[in-house]
């Protein structure tokens, strides 16, 4: 991992955004990408606060062949997810909004992957190619 | 605990010319008086103030800078630093005025006590000290002087909290600027629906051209908003709907059917205007 941040309350989600802006500028994503990236990350970030009770994020830059993507990490020692299949159902939600975060988060990047441990924790890993 | 001998006091007062070369010779080399925030001048007169006032407030037998000797020293520093703080100069080169000094004033006691070596430690000793107590205070009301600026400008940002603008007779326009998914956004949106209600508006139209990220949770706000000023009997339009935004909501999967948007607030106010039967032409 290049970096880590943490997230522990309702103003380190902004910086959070703030951060994944700054490095997806860097890794030389569309501004289309940034934004979709950083509104996925802004979702999960509030998740890892607002369900988790805090976590972190972590960021790398990952390169294959000749494209280069930014990876993001977001995991927390919550409660975590009891109904993975029914936490990845559009407009479910545990809390009181949309329930379109984690399912809208997952089609705004190319890559996501949900692992969760009940009493353990939540680790959601996204990325985004450019 | 040592302290300052009536001696050494001497040799400072007899050297405060070159003491004063030295320093600003040293301050020049450590980069503290090449910032281009403090003008030369300014450094030349607050290095003589300082040194003036270290003669004339050393006492023998005192280190302490807590004594009422000291008390124009200690204002001398305060102003300085909160002057620095102001500047937005950071508390290293604060605190690197008054620690320059130290090698001036430690190369003329060496030369003064060269020849009894026994005498030099403790005088180094006291003046290192009495250095150290100032330096410390000038970083304790440099911080002081921070806090006082981050507070005030956590205030200027509540203040800063976006009006809700009439922008023609029955039309009022909500400019959303910034992170809108803070406790200041519920204070914004309920004051917009307070103004429907004080000027009868027909058209709200909520802007969001100054907001970087809508994620699920804006768009809630947004949705409740929006809900609430037709529950109150006006229609409301959102504007400043960008491209990227717009392909991010799509993928978010929010549903925004139903919703009047526009891509500006020219667009938005358009329709506000022939909703409310009025027509704009050009006049000859």
């Amino acid at each position: 991992m290049d970096g880590s941040q943490p997230i522990s309350i309702e103003q380190d989600v902004v910086l959070a955004r703030q951060t994944v802006r700054r490095l997806a500028i860097e890794c030389g994503l569309r501004l289309v990408d940034q934004t979709k990236l950083i509104t996925a990350a802004s979702e999960l970030a509030r998740n890892t606060v607002i369900y988790g009770g805090g976590g972190h994020m972590d960021w790398e830059f990952v390169e294959e062949g000749t494209r280069r993507g930014l990876r993001l990490v977001f995991r927390d020692e919550g409660p975590g997810i009891a109904d993975m299949k029914l936490a990845m159902t559009d407009g479910w939600t545990s809390g009181g909004g949309l329930g379109l975060g984690l399912t809208g988060a997952k089609r705004l990047v190319d890559e996501f992957s949900l692992e969760s441990t009940p009493g353990v924790g939540t680790r959601v890993t996204i990325c985004k190619w450019n | 605990m040592t302290a300052l001998t009536q001696r050494t006091i001497d040799v400072i007062r007899k050297n405060e010319g070159s003491l004063l070369a030295n320093w600003t010779a040293n301050l020049d080399a450590t980069g503290v008086s090449r910032d281009a925030r403090v003008s030369l001048t300014e450094i030349e007169a607050q290095t003589r103030e300082f040194m003036r006032l270290l003669a004339s407030n050393a006492r023998a037998g005192d280190t302490s800078i807590s004594g009422n000797d000291w008390s124009e020293t200690r204002t001398f520093l305060e102003r300085l630093s909160r002057s620095r703080a102001l500047q937005g100069l950071d508390s290293q080169s604060t605190a690197s005025f008054i620690f320059s000094l130290k090698r001036p004033l430690f190369d003329l006691l060496q030369a003064e006590y060269a020849s009894e070596p026994a005498d030099l430690a403790p005088q180094v000793w006291a003046v290192s000290e009495l250095l150290d107590a100032l330096g410390m205070h000038t970083i304790r009301t440099f911080q002081k002087s921070r806090e006082e600026v981050i507070a005030r400008q956590q205030e200027e940002l509540l203040e800063l909290s976006t009006p809700v603008v009439k922008l023609w007779d029955g039309v009022l326009a909500l400019p959303m600027i910034g992170t809108l998914d803070s406790q200041r956004t519920q204070v914004v949106m309920e004051s917009l629906l307070q103004r429907i209600v004080e000027t009868g508006a027909e058209i709200a139209i909520i802007d969001i051209t100054g907001v970087p990220t809508v994620d699920t949770l804006v768009a809630q706000h947004l949705l409740k908003t929006v809900t609430a000023i037709r529950l109150m009997g006006a229609d409301a339009i959102i504007s400043g709907v960008r491209p990227q935004i717009a392909q991010t909501i799509v993928h978010l999967g929010i549903d925004l059917q139903g919703i009047v948007t526009k891509a500006n607030l020219a667009g938005a106010l358009e329709l506000a205007l022939k909703r409310t039967g009025f027509a704009v032409s050009k006049a000859n």
